[in-house]
């Protein structure tokens, strides 16, 4: 078993807001340390068995198409883990 | 005149844009995404609601529904399409109108009387309103910042495809006060505020005349029904 992971972020360039009220409310933690909070996804996409270029490639196109969007977000990461299970 | 309405899991103002439709004079059809068939009808509304709960993004699933390549296919052969609010993410996520659709600024889910301005007439949606016309319609949302890179926007303001602005202030920290666009052919037109909310007196919004009697988004629908009978 192996899970390809793909990670999404919003654009650097663009406010995040669900990231600024993450920051908010670690700052009313009485956490100041961290100048900011930037909130993205995580997807694992199992696969049964290896997983090949051809799982890869599909991870990519569907990285591109449906799980972001271009315009508010960036592709920052797809790589190849073993499954915990 | 046959308008299809298509309803997403999740969509909540089916109903209402169909009573908006029937009053404008026109014949609502309902449409169900799962279907690959547009019933034959003129014009389509993608209505206003939470398609898929917002999983993923804002109308990025109902996006890829099995009903969305006739629609994609249909729009492009210059179908009338009007997005309203979660219709409008739909469209976007789509490609049919440029930009996006985030969280607003302010972090909170907003609930008002919108007041906006008429940018463009030159649509199926609002020739029947005046250029500049000032209207009020409800608003209600969570993700309706509507964003785009600077060459976009750019693009968007040069060939005039801003449909509808906010007015007095900006709900929810969308760029340029966009609170809806055309597309080049302005067969096609998305929005943030709900027109379908504003079309008969007792329902709407407050006006200087009498409490709930704003029947501003009226206008939209029998704008699309005059547009198709006169083409």
């Amino acid at each position: 078993m192996a899970i390809i992971v793909v990670e999404v972020m919003p654009k650097r360039e663009l406010l995040d807001p669900a990231g600024k009220a993450v920051l908010g409310s670690l700052h009313r933690s009485g956490v100041d340390s961290f100048s900011h909070v930037r909130l993205g996804k995580r997807f694992e996409l199992h696969v049964e068995g290896e997983a090949t270029d051809s799982h890869l490639e599909q991870a990519r196109t569907m990285a591109d198409d449906l799980l972001s969007n271009g315009v508010i977000e960036d592709v920052v990461a797809i790589r190849v883990e073993d499954s915990p299970a | 005149m046959r308008v299809g309405v298509i309803t997403f899991p999740g969509s909540l103002d089916d109903r209402d844009a169909m009573r908006a439709i029937r009053l404008a004079g026109g014949e609502p059809v309902a449409l169900w995404h799962g279907e690959h068939d547009l019933h034959g009808v003129d014009a389509l509304v993608l209505p206003g609601g939470f398609s898929y709960g917002d999983y993923l993004r804002c109308g990025a699933i109902a996006a890829h529904s099995p009903i969305m390549s006739e629609v994609i296919d249909a729009a492009h052969k210059g179908m009338p399409v009007l997005g309203i609010c979660n219709g409008f993410q739909i469209l976007v996520e789509s490609g049919l109108l440029p930009g996006g659709l985030i969280r607003n600024d302010h972090g909170d889910f907003v609930c008002r009387d919108q007041r906006l301005r008429v940018e463009s007439t030159q649509t199926s949606w609002t020739s029947g309103y005046t250029q500049g016309q000032e209207i009020t319609i409800p608003l209600k949302n969570g993700e309706g910042g509507f964003i785009a890179d600077d060459e976009t926007l750019r693009r968007i303001e040069g060939e005039d495809l801003v449909a509808f602005r906010y007015l007095e202030l900006n709900p929810n920290g969308s760029l340029h006060d966009i609170a809806g666009l055309r597309n080049e052919t302005g067969r096609i037109v998305g929005l943030m505020p709900h027109p379908e909310h504003a079309v008969e007196a007792g329902f709407g919004p407050d006006t200087s005349l009498a409490m709930k009697a704003g029947i501003d988004g009226l206008t939209m629908f029998e704008s699309v029904i005059a547009s198709v009978v006169s083409a």
